[in-house]
């Protein structure tokens, strides 16, 4: 147990401290003048190996997909293969400036350059960028994009369609780029209400934002009539590419009449998600909306890269300099050492281990939609014994050994439990969470008082979280 | 079952309003929904002096499990709001027909009061699942 694990600072003590800094010994080359030193310092006093004895012991607290199944919907918490470190590692690469001259940069701009094209060719769109740095980041610049390409045309449109079951994120994205939200609500289904969506559309409207397969863990049957209900009105189709890991290499979203869409490195494309971030948002874009994409884009002339940036009806820059680059890397190396067969059998895989377990759960848990599912599938808490929730059996997992998957999302579905077990895990490790969700099934019926208490085995117990919401500490204190 | 008083009007989205005076209107959110949101954590007021129209957003409650928006059942403007709750919000949770309340309204069109729920339909409304 590691319950006595004591904070850096209390392991403070004056005069613990020899380190010196290399080469400089313990005198001052050039003495700052005495009125200008602080007389206190707010740092911990305390010798090498007690920082790294300290530091060792806290990473080992950590859960990760290294330690075990990441079942977490929506956020695709697959395995992220060692190689793809090696290389975002070499000196070749982490040793580069970010404002070296074009000539020079030759190896990087291709890495990006091919990277845009695999995305391109993977989802159909015509053009990327690479530079929004995260999910939520792409979706705020492909609204940007929208909002730029009704203003060239000079048309008027405020309203941006939502359904109910998307991510927080989109609502999030078009309020900041001043349009207002509409929400479409989903049928009984789990698919888009048609009837619903061709009553909300009129000539305010700029668009929908659909994310695909949806968090549902369905793939929307009507996606083709919503599209063309759509382009009919001359409205854009967004896709929110946050559950790409399904589909990858099967169906290309441009194929689907989808305009524009960003795909999530660090979900499909195995790259870290690590205490979030760095990640990387790509946004691709159909033909017509390519003027409007961020500057700098990466264009090639005669085996040579550049990075082009006059480009007038441009939305202009939405990072410094070209992104998180070594995640593209990281990105760049999977889809290489996987290749386009390789891709498909991810999404393969995928779905089947998804289907898989939903079909084992579904006969002790409540599964709300009774469909095949893709990636992913949402049960939950309705008819549990003695009433045991959503959140005690998500705590209680972490006891077995289990990250939670995600709970309380779809917020359409009461309760909800978001399993997504990626394509990463075998039979073995599947089989072993379905023990799992069945011995804490049973554990409610005959042990109702342990998941009450749970997690039991953790670091840290069970968070009063309404006391941690009410009067929160946000300092260190003694 | 959750308290529902008589002499109270209710909205859809369960928030009740109470008539003080011929135009002065107490409004906050039920038992039924302060329990559905368990433990209330923060309260986000609106400003004295806003304009609103009857179900227009105007305050926001967050509990541990959401976050939920708060309607005004009528149209008007804010004349006080109940600064006790940035401090205790969880008087929602134990009081949320009296310390609890969110807001008082200046109410413009007393017609529109017809239009919301006594505590009977109330009563159906929330047996009804909604």
């Amino acid at each position: 147990m590691v319950s006595t694990m004591q904070t850096i600072f209390s392991l403070h003590k004056k005069g613990k401290n020899k380190y010196t800094v290399p080469q400089f010994g313990e005198k001052s080359f050039d003495p700052i003048p005495e009125h200008l030193c602080r007389s206190k310092l707010d740092l911990v006093d305390v010798s090498e190996v007690d920082v790294v004895r300290h530091y060792r012991k806290l990473s080992s607290l950590n859960f990760g997909v290294d330690n075990g199944m990441y079942p977490l919907g929506s956020c695709t918490m697959k395995y992220n293969p060692k190689i793809n470190d090696a290389v975002a590692s070499l000196v070749q690469f982490t040793g580069q400036h970010p404002a070296t001259i074009e000539e020079l940069s030759q190896g990087a701009l291709q890495i990006m350059y091919e990277l845009s094209q695999m995305l391109c060719a993977i989802t159909g769109m015509k053009r990327f960028t690479l530079m929004p740095a995260a999910g939520a980041h792409g979706e705020l610049t492909g609204v940007m994009i929208i909002k730029k390409y009704f203003e060239i045309k000079g048309e008027r449109r405020n309203v941006i369609l939502i359904p109910d079951s998307a991510h927080g994120t989109n609502p999030a994205s078009v309020a900041m780029c001043g349009f207002t939200v509409k929400e479409i609500p989903s049928n009984s289904d789990g698919d888009v209400d048609i009837d619903a969506l061709r009553a909300a559309m009129d000539e305010n409207v700029a668009a929908m934002m659909l994310t695909c397969p949806n968090t549902l863990g369905l793939f929307d049957r009507n996606i083709i009539t919503i599209a063309e209900i759509l382009h009919t009105h001359g409205a854009l189709f967004y896709c929110d590419g946050a559950n790409l890991n399904a589909i990858v290499g099967k169906v290309r979203p441009a194929d689907l009449g989808f305009d524009i869409m960003h795909v999530n490195l660090h979900k499909t494309f195995s790259t870290p998600h690590g205490g979030g971030g760095p990640g990387s948002g790509p946004i691709g874009v159909v033909e017509t909306l390519s003027p409007f994409m961020p500057v700098p884009v990466i264009e090639k002339k005669d085996a040579q890269y550049y990075l082009e940036y006059n480009r007038p009806q441009s939305i202009g820059r939405v990072h410094s300099f070209y992104g998180n680059f070594l995640i593209m890397l990281r990105a760049y190396t999977y889809i290489r050492m996987l290749g386009a067969s390789g891709l498909k059998q991810v999404a393969e895989h995928a779905v089947v281990n998804a289907n898989y377990l939903r079909v084992k759960l579904q006969t002790h848990f409540n599964l709300p939609y009774k469909r095949i599912c893709m990636h992913e599938f949402v049960i939950n808490d309705e008819g549990m014994p003695g009433g045991i929730t959503t959140n005690e059996i998500a705590k209680r997992l972490l006891d077995y050994g289990f990250h939670a998957p995600t709970v309380y999302f779809p917020l359409i579905v009461h309760g909800a439990i978001m399993v997504e077990p990626t394509e990463t895990e075998h039979k073995e490790t599947l089989d072993a969470f379905v023990d799992a969700m069945v011995a804490i099934k049973n554990e409610a019926h005959t042990n109702p008082e342990v998941l009450k208490a749970a997690p039991l085995t953790t670091p840290v117990r069970k968070v009063d979280a309404v006391l941690a919401a009410r009067k929160p500490v946000l300092q260190w204190e003694e | 079952m959750s308290n529902i008083p008589e002499n109270l009007k209710y909205t859809k989205t369960h928030e009740w309003i109470e008539v003080q005076d011929d135009y002065t209107g107490v409004c906050g959110i039920t038992d039924h929904a302060q329990e559905m949101l368990t433990d209330i954590v923060f309260v986000e007021l609106p400003e004295v002096g806003l304009e609103v129209k009857a179900g227009e957003q105007v305050a926001v409650v967050e509990s541990v499990k959401a976050v939920s928006d708060v309607y005004s059942p009528v149209s008007g403007r804010i004349v006080e709001v109940n600064k006790a709750l940035e401090d205790s919000p969880d008087l929602l949770n134990s009081d949320p027909y009296g310390k609890g309340w969110i807001f008082k309204i200046d109410i413009k069109d007393k017609h529109e009061l017809d239009e919301l729920m006594d505590a009977s339909s109330y009563a159906e409304h929330v047996a009804s699942g909604e």
